[in-house]
């Protein structure tokens, strides 16, 4: 019955227009019907990695004809039981929201690919499948909704299955680096619960829209500002920006890759969706206070993240301080608040998802190979291993912002977006950043590519075994896929950047949104 | 009445702050079951609590005759419940794991995964 | 921890709780009641008994592994949301079968919807409880 539903979309697109009510919402039940059929099979493993495939296959063709029917048609909106809106929660497609669930297709199909040789058999009975896509579920939910409360739904849904993906296993330093993560994402969403509660209180709403009109009428500019700082705080936690990042280095490198792989291409990256989302929507009558902020933050962000990555020598913790640096670049377009930076901010989220990801796995790789993640030990790739050092330094150089690849010209719009708008001192910091960040990728090409390999020292490392055939495809095609993906973003920077540029006049006109979805009220 | 809810909600969230920043992790979780507590009560608060009519339109009726109480809010906090429900479910799984496996539960032992040597799982 | 009153008076309130639990499940709709509500005090009833026998014992009277039982319900959960695209209506409209049925009532999607919902609390608190109680 769920195959059936999956392959509607492609033979009903036929003839008429896509059913818009199941396109929305396919992004969502997918990854759900997947995750169940996949829990009745926990005995065969064999056939659950193939369900788990397959339903990121789905997903990703769902999502592709969702975007293609948004491109064409406008921002469409649906919202669940007939209720009309505002009353019935409603789901909201733009240019953004769809491209972001694209991505989460992407990622989603990679990882699901990696995850069948890096996951081991313990990990895969207790339910890693299920989780995994739930936790696209909880990701692709909170992309499209457009409801305040149900996005805090969404979030808690993706965190119940973060947190089990996080502490499956059972070792120590997992369990440690779970509490520190659940602590801090706890703390988050009771100032998320709290804000939507305030948010409720006073106008009367939890629909994005309709909160958008009514928050412009309000007489006190204080309310909203101070609903402003509350979501975020909350949504500044789950984005881990300065100085609410700390829990994500402390865990993201302690999972098996795919995990952390898919937390650090896509879970941060829900946060400064929300935030992006709420800052353009909700909150623009005091930009002058509320984005000033969200400036200084991307600043010190982007510092704190390279800082703490340069006296790093685990080579996921590295790229662990460095999704924070990058995090700061993205809400700087944010900040800036015109249709430039926001669109640099749509480029650098789309570009960073693919580049994290990619060197997440890389590092998996590294790890398969040598059996650490430590820098010190590691060396000698570039002469065993050529290919995967040509996979690693691709998205290496282009998260440093090297030219022609994607990081360039994300960077690039970012900076002539400051420039135009006269934000020099950001700028510096934005470039200063890029420089680090090249420090710290030349320092783990160095350490575990370039160098010399040591011999003789130790012992002979876990898990050098030979590959067999389906191990190495696995591994090796979700890295050069992606990797091939930064490549031709680069080369051809037109289509995503005419995307990011209409994504970002979407963002910063809301009155179409606001149509869109309240089209139906009475 | 206002007055003995802020009071309440105020009293919630210190004593919620209060335990999180205590070093044993069972503290925390109970500090964190606290500070969701509050956010619950401050949901019930700002909805304007007062005495009405279930907003059931009747009958023979077509509109809504005030004073009828807003559902939303309640709603809201049911379903908040019943995610902490399952959080909290899973911190606990959680902690206890944590325990047996740190053989600790004092948070400041727990600082491996922020040192520099150190080796991660596959 | 083995007490004779507990587990004779346990023998005896099982099936009334979950007779409740049911009771609870059905009126839910217009009344203060539903699924969740349901669910969980079955699943106390399924506590209690493990208090009262030992976990192994209450895992045998619960007959399907927790696990199934959290699927299923998600399962029915899932489709009582996907009826209504069948007819072209939004994700999760209640559809309703016309006229009422003895002792029940109505029947219909968010009817569905519900027994998803009691299946899925029953499933994950004894999985909790499970988890928990294990040594």
């Amino acid at each position: 019955m769920i195959w059936m539903r999956c392959g509607q979309p492609i033979n009903g697109s036929m003839p008429e227009r896509p059913d818009m009510n199941t396109l929305l919402v396919l992004p969502i039940l997918i990854p759900f019907s997947t995750g169940l059929v996949a829990l009745f099979f926990w005995r065969q493993p064999r056939l659950q990695g193939a369900i788990s495939v397959g339903g990121c296959v789905a997903l990703l063709i769902s999502s592709l004809f969702l975007f293609a029917s948004v491109w064409q048609g406008g921002i469409q909106a649906v919202t669940m039981g007939d209720w009309p809106a505002p009353f019935g929660i409603a789901l909201v497609a733009d240019v953004f929201a769809s491209m972001m669930v694209v991505l989460a297709g992407i990622t989603g199909l990679a990882v699901a690919v990696y995850a069948l040789a890096n996951i081991d058999a313990q990990r895969r009975a207790f339910g890693y499948h299920t989780f995994f896509h739930i936790l696209l579920m909880g990701v692709c939910g909170a992309f499209l909704t457009g409801d305040v409360f149900n996005l805090y739904v969404w979030f808690e849904v993706m965190l119940i299955a973060s947190f089990v993906l996080l502490a499956l296993g059972g070792v120590a330093s997992q369990l440690e680096g779970a509490v520190k993560y659940v602590t801090l994402n706890l703390i988050s969403s009771a100032f998320f619960l709290a804000a939507a509660g305030i948010l409720y209180g006073t106008v009367g709403t939890l629909n994005m829209a309709d909160a958008s009109l009514r928050l412009q009428t309000l007489q006190n500019p204080w309310v909203s500002n101070l609903l402003a700082m509350l979501f975020l705080v909350a949504f500044g936690i789950k984005a881990a920006i300065f100085p609410l990042f700390f829990w994500l280095p402390a865990s993201y490198h302690t999972p098996p890759v795919a995990v952390s792989a898919v937390f650090a291409g896509l879970l941060t990256k829900v946060g400064v969706y929300a935030l992006v989302r709420v800052f353009t929507l909700m909150f623009t009558s005091d930009v002058g206070f509320t984005h000033a902020v969200i400036l200084v933050l991307a600043g010190t962000t982007m510092i704190s993240g390279v800082f703490g990555a340069m006296v790093q020598k685990d080579f996921r913790r590295i790229l662990s301080f460095h999704i924070v640096s990058q995090i700061g670049y993205m809400i700087m377009g944010l900040g800036m608040f015109t249709p430039l930076a926001l669109a640099g901010s749509v480029f650098y989220i789309a570009h960073h998802i693919l580049v994290k990801t990619n060197l997440f796995l890389v590092s998996g790789v590294v790890h398969r190979l040598r059996g650490t993640f430590e820098l010190s030990s590691l060396g000698g790739l570039y002469r065993s291993a050529p290919l995967l050092s040509v996979v690693f330094l691709i998205p290496a150089l282009s998260l440093a912002g090297i030219p022609p690849l994607s990081g360039f010209w994300a960077k690039f719009v970012l900076v002539q977006a400051g420039i135009n708008a006269g934000g020099y001192t950001i700028v510096a910091v934005a470039l200063v950043g890029g420089i680090l960040t090249l420090f710290s990728m030349t320092k783990i090409w160095g350490e575990a590519f370039w160098k010399k390999e040591e011999s003789g020292g130790g012992p002979e490392p876990p898990g050098v075994e030979v590959w067999t055939a389906g191990e190495r495809v696995a591994y090796y095609v979700p890295i050069i896929v992606l990797a091939a993906l930064t490549v031709s973003i680069g080369l051809t920077v037109a289509p995503l950047m005419d995307v990011a540029l209409r994504a970002a006049a979407q963002l910063a006109d809301p009155a179409a949104y606001v149509a869109a979805v309240l089209a139906g009220r009475p | 009445m206002e007055l003995v809810f802020a009071l309440v909600i105020g009293g919630l969230y210190a004593a919620g702050i209060y335990m999180i920043l205590r070093r044993s992790i069972v503290k925390l979780i109970i500090g964190l079951a606290l500070l969701s507590q509050a956010a619950n009560l401050l949901i019930f608060a700002v909805g304007r609590p007062g005495r009405g009519t279930p907003p059931i339109v009747a009958k023979d009726a077509t509109t809504l005759l005030p004073p009828f109480s807003d559902p939303l809010p309640q709603a809201l906090i049911l379903t908040a419940i019943v995610i902490s429900f399952a959080v909290t479910a899973f911190a606990l799984i959680l902690i206890k794991r944590a325990y047996q496996e740190v053989g600790t539960d004092d948070l400041d032992a727990m600082r491996t995964t922020d040192q520099r040597q150190h080796a991660g799982t596959p | 921890m083995r007490s004779v009153i507990l587990s004779a008076a346990t023998r005896l309130l099982l099936p009334l709780i979950l007779l409740l639990s049911l009771f609870l499940l059905l009126r839910g709709h217009n009344e203060a009641g539903g699924g969740f509500v349901g669910g969980l005090v079955a699943a106390a009833g399924f506590v209690l008994h493990g208090i009262a026998h030992g976990i192994e014992a209450s895992r045998r009277v619960l007959l399907v592994e927790p696990r199934i039982l959290l699927g299923t319900g998600l399962l029915v959960a899932v489709v009582s949301g996907l009826l209504p695209l069948l007819s072209r209506k939004p994700f999760l409209t209640g559809l309703w079968i016309p006229g009422d049925v003895a002792v029940i009532g109505g029947l219909g999607t968010p009817m569905l919807f519900d027994v998803g919902v009691y299946l899925v609390v029953l499933g994950v608190v004894t999985m909790v409880v499970d988890t928990l109680a294990e040594e």
